[in-house]
């Protein structure tokens, strides 16, 4: 499904990613793990196409398609998605415009009609019970004034109702509550298809009980330093990240 | 100083020609028309170097006075409002006026909202009708150049009336309609009296054919008296060579309020001139602005907001959109006299910018000769957040739809002050046909 090769990014000639590889196959879900500025978010945000950072080198493909040179937009459209570590609040755009307007973006871009109203409705209501978010929050203006937690709802909400075929999770954990976190991994863990991968980025074991990980990548300092089994995070639980970061003092 | 324009330009010389052959054929006393012409013609038309036009250089823009329009004839009138989109949707009793003559057999003169009385203005001022006494309810405009144009050649309007405690609910929409293919000239007054306690909404659209600079010169005077409610929603969508003025001066009673916003986003230069008088204790202001400019335009808002009673309370938000090389100008003023106590006046400019050409004047001033008072104003100024456009686009949202949410958020404030909700949709469906415009 994807398939990053020697990715080199800079930003402000500032290098972050130093030849990432790693391949995520269909229906796989890629944890991945690793200490604070070792370029998790990086990534995802160069997967989604955000327009400050610098390839260098390397390529991303979606289905053996190379996706940096697409917008944003466009690579939403071929099945990309990003739950965000930090959703974004846009004051005077209500929640329910904005999806109705990213979902028919992109059924157009596919070339797919446009949702009648009631049907977009029912979509959207559904996914809001699933995740136990209160309707009126969809009226509100997207973001505003929701709570850490609420954000990281509405993330995984957009997630539900957009259908996208890989999905990067930059730590939809944190800011979660107990009883938020197993509501969002089952919705989550509901979309786990053949057909469909995630990307989780995380900092704790415990989100990876909840949506449990087909393989764990350790990235330090820009790379993939280890891979492995769903045991690995169980170590670095354990263990921390001194060896990772041992490793590339040495 | 040695400033030394003793050489007129051919639209002042043009418009005292005008002026010579037109004051005697228009409508009623010519005497007050002939005592602005005076205080007009003796200033000129302004220019940078007046204060309250540095910005908005109405010398350059109006190259020639162009003749007043004549009545039109039935069929080009009806012709020409089948084109007139403004406010088309909402329910509403109108009075149409093409090229600034008031169309009675497209008006609905006899199917007035009960409580509502209106009078053409022409039938006013031939028949010496007491309103016309009311006009110019806030002494400052007197002073103004645009509008003393307005007095000297007002040709047409109308005189409302809504009785006291009559809490009007169907509004009354001015459709004001520009037809033609050489340069012309309109200038309508209308005035609105809103007798104690009385509620009316009042909507005006201002449009016109593109292909010609035609120059419509509007004002509307409105009387708020105590107790009462004006709701004013005013478009202007003038064709892109007008060049468009208007003036609205309202005078407020006793705990009376005013809500008006104007829509802007025709003409090529246009400005529109916002005087509010404060009279009685109590009253309230809310004064939106929201304008969408694009390559070649300048739009002006002008603001003055006199306090001179106790507690006056006046918002003013102007939301100013601007792409290509287009300028917007915003001056606000607001005088706290010394008699007005508690008086709480906030004022706010903020304009989003599309392009780098494009630019945005703003010009605040406080004059406060009270001590207990709350006022202040402010300004900003920036371009669309990469990160929101990243966002919503990474939601799939093409950049000139992500664009174009965010435009349309920024606006979103200002039409929100929008009460009647057929007019709130219509000027929203205004930002989306500008936007759709940019595409
Ligand atoms: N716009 C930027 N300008 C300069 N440096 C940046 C910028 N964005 C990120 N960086 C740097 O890149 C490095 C990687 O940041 P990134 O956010 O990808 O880390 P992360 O692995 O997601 O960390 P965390 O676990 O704290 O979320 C950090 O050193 C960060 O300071
Ligand atoms: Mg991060």
């Amino acid at each position: 499904m994807l398939e990053i090769k020697n990715l080199v990014v800079q930003i402000e000639d500032k290098r972050i990613l130093n030849g990432l590889d790693l391949t995520v196959n269909d229906g796989e879900v890629a944890a991945i793990m690793g200490p604070n500025g070792s370029g998790k978010s990086t990534l995802s945000y160069v997967i989604a196409g955000k327009a400050d950072y610098e390839v260098l080198d390397g390529e991303v493909l979606l289905d053996g398609e190379n996706i940096l040179e697409m917008a944003p937009d466009e690579r939403a459209a071929a099945g990309l998605f990003l739950a965000f570590q930090y959703p974004l609040e846009i004051p005077g755009v209500a929640t329910m415009t904005f999806l109705k307007a990213a979902l028919n973006a992109q059924r157009k871009a596919r070339g797919e009609e446009e949702l009648s109203t009631p049907d977009f409705m029912r979509r959207v209501y559904g996914a809001a019970e699933q995740l136990e978010i209160d309707r009126d929050m969809l009226k509100r203006a997207l973001n505003v004034g929701f709570s850490g937690g609420e954000k990281k709802r509405m993330e995984i909400l957009q997630m539900a109702l957009l259908q996208p075929r890989f999905c990067v999770l930059d730590e939809t954990d944190s800011g979660l509550d107990i009883d938020a976190l197993r509501i969002v991994s089952e919705g989550v863990n509901a979309l786990r298809a053949e057909n469909r991968s995630f990307l989780v980025i995380t900092h704790y074991q415990r989100l990876l009980n909840h949506i449990v990980p087909d393989t764990v990548h350790v990235m330090s300092q820009g790379r993939v330093v280890k891979s492995g089994g769903k045991e690995l995070a169980l170590e670095l639980e354990a263990s921390g990240y001194a060896e990772y970061r041992a490793t590339e003092a040495a | 100083m040695a400033d030394i324009t003793t050489l007129r330009t051919a639209a002042e010389t043009g418009l005292s020609k005008l002026f010579e052959v037109r004051r005697l054929k228009l409508p009623g006393s010519a005497i007050a028309r002939e005592e602005a012409f005076r205080f007009f013609e003796a200033a000129g038309l302004p220019h940078r170097r007046v204060e309250a036009f540095k910005y908005t250089d109405l010398r350059a823009a109006l190259r020639e006075a162009a003749p007043p329009a004549e009545a039109p004839s039935a069929e080009a009138a009806r012709e020409a409002v089948k084109t007139a989109k403004g406010f088309a949707e909402a329910e509403a009793a109108r009075l149409t006026f093409v090229n600034g003559h008031l169309v009675p057999a497209l008006s609905d003169l006899g199917a007035l909202p009960a409580g509502v009385a209106v009078t053409p203005l022409t039938e006013a001022l031939t028949d010496g009708d007491p309103l016309t006494q009311r006009f110019a309810p806030v002494a400052q405009a007197n002073e103004n150049p645009i509008y003393q144009l307005n007095t000297a050649f007002m040709a047409d309007g109308a005189l409302i009336r809504v009785a006291a405690g009559a809490k009007v609910e169907r509004p009354l929409h001015l459709r004001f309609v520009a037809t033609g293919t050489e340069a012309f000239s309109t200038a309508t007054r209308t005035l609105v009296v809103l007798e104690e306690g009385a509620e009316f909404t009042l909507f005006e659209s201002h449009e016109g054919p593109g292909g010609v600079a035609y120059q419509p010169n509007d004002a509307l005077d409105a009387i708020v008296a105590d107790g009462a409610v004006l709701r004013h929603t005013r478009l202007n969508a003038e064709g892109a060579q007008a060049v468009a003025l208007s003036t609205i001066s309202v005078r407020l009673g006793a705990k009376s309020h005013i809500e008006t916003v104007n829509v802007a986003a025709g003409a090529v230069f246009s400005r529109h001139q916002i005087y509010l008088l404060f009279a009685g204790d109590d009253a309230t202001a809310a004064v939106n602005g929201a304008t969408m400019l694009g390559d070649g335009q300048l739009a002006d808002s002008t603001l003055l907001a006199d306090h001179a009673a106790v507690g006056g309370v006046s918002r003013e938000q102007f939301k100013t959109v601007i792409d290509g090389d287009a300028t917007g100008v915003f001056q606000g003023k607001i005088i706290v006299q010394q008699v007005a106590q508690k008086t709480d006046g906030k004022m706010k400019s903020d304009c989003l910018l599309l392009s780098d050409e494009g630019q945005m004047m703003n010009k605040p001033e406080l004059e406060i000769f009270a001590d207990d008072v709350a006022c202040g104003h402010g300004a900003t100024c920036g371009a669309i957040d990469d990160d929101l456009l990243f966002y919503l686009m990474a939601r799939g949202l093409p950049r000139p739809e992500a664009e174009g949410l965010l435009v349309q958020a920024f606006l979103g404030e200002a039409l929100e002050a929008i009460t009647h909700e057929d007019a709130r949709e219509a000027m929203i469906g205004v930002v989306e046909t500008w936007l759709a415009g940019r595409r």
